[in-house]
């Protein structure tokens, strides 16, 4: 299972890739960050198998960052959406150029 | 039947991937990525990790997945129905990087024996029959890991303290 499991690990990262460049909803980008570092767990798991339990510690650790990123990010969303009435990261230029 | 069980999910994984990239509405995306997280916590447990798996339903499929679909309520972004997917370009660009982060990815697995920077530790499975399936995670992250567990905690308060602070104010 560990080749397939891999393998299943970056199918699902290259899909948030690609999700994070082709949609402009804000939200929907976190989700697919969200995917990736989920992809990036199965990594760990898979491989805990033959390297050892510390894989499971970090996938702990990461799971603890992705909530504190996913409550960080959504407060700056609502505060963005406040404030120009949309989550379409088009509208999204003060710090661009 | 584990092996069927395996690729039933592998594929109800990578099936809500794709539903979430390409879905209109971000409720739909949003249940769409639901089932993927819920998968992905399926295979956990195939795969010997019996307590990530079961919090990566609870905290990860539960709780977090309620805070987006929160934040989509509260903003009232459910019944946009326009289609917020870029240009062909945009499309052409964002797959061709994909299938090249897919090709770096599977190269550097496909050597991993060789990238290993510790040689076999504890195996889960060794670890949940000493300790239990909770115990063999407590042991690593209270014993080697304490520092990194304490600042994950300080990480918490300021994203509370963060989150707080910035959806209270006006920009």
């Amino acid at each position: 299972m560990l080749t397939e499991s891999l393998v299943l690990s970056g199918v699902l990262f290259s899909i948030g890739v690609a999700g994070v460049m082709i949609r402009r909803n804000a939200i929907i980008l976190f989700m697919c960050i969200e995917l990736m570092l989920n992809a990036v767990n199965l990594a760990f798991i898979a491989l805990a198998q033959q390297i050892g339990i510390e894989g499971h510690v970090f996938v702990f650790f990461v799971m603890t960052v992705a909530a504190a990123e996913a409550a960080v990010g959504l407060a700056i969303i609502i505060s963005i959406f406040r404030l120009f009435e949309t989550v379409d990261i088009r509208n999204f230029n003060l710090l661009r150029w | 039947m584990t092996e069927f069980i395996w690729w039933v999910f592998a594929a109800l994984a990578i099936g809500g991937a794709a539903g979430m990239v390409g879905g209109r509405n971000p409720v739909a995306s949003l249940l769409s990525l639901v089932l993927t997280l819920f998968s992905l916590g399926v295979l956990f447990v195939l795969m010997q990790a019996h307590f990530i798996g079961v919090i990566q339903i609870i905290v990860y499929a539960g709780a977090i997945m309620v805070l987006f679909l929160f934040v989509i309520m509260l903003l009232n972004l459910g019944h946009d129905y326009r289609t917020d997917i870029r240009n062909v370009g945009w499309i052409t660009v964002g797959s061709v990087l994909a299938g090249f982060m897919f090709w770096l990815i599977a190269r550097t697995f496909l050597e991993f024996e060789e990238l290993a920077v510790s040689g076999p530790g504890v195996l889960p499975e060794a670890a949940a029959e000493e300790h239990g399936v909770v115990g063999a995670i407590a042991m690593t992250l209270f014993d080697e890991y304490v520092v990194g567990f304490e600042l994950v905690a300080l990480l918490l308060l300021a994203a509370i303290i963060g989150a707080m602070l910035l959806a209270k104010r006006r920009v």
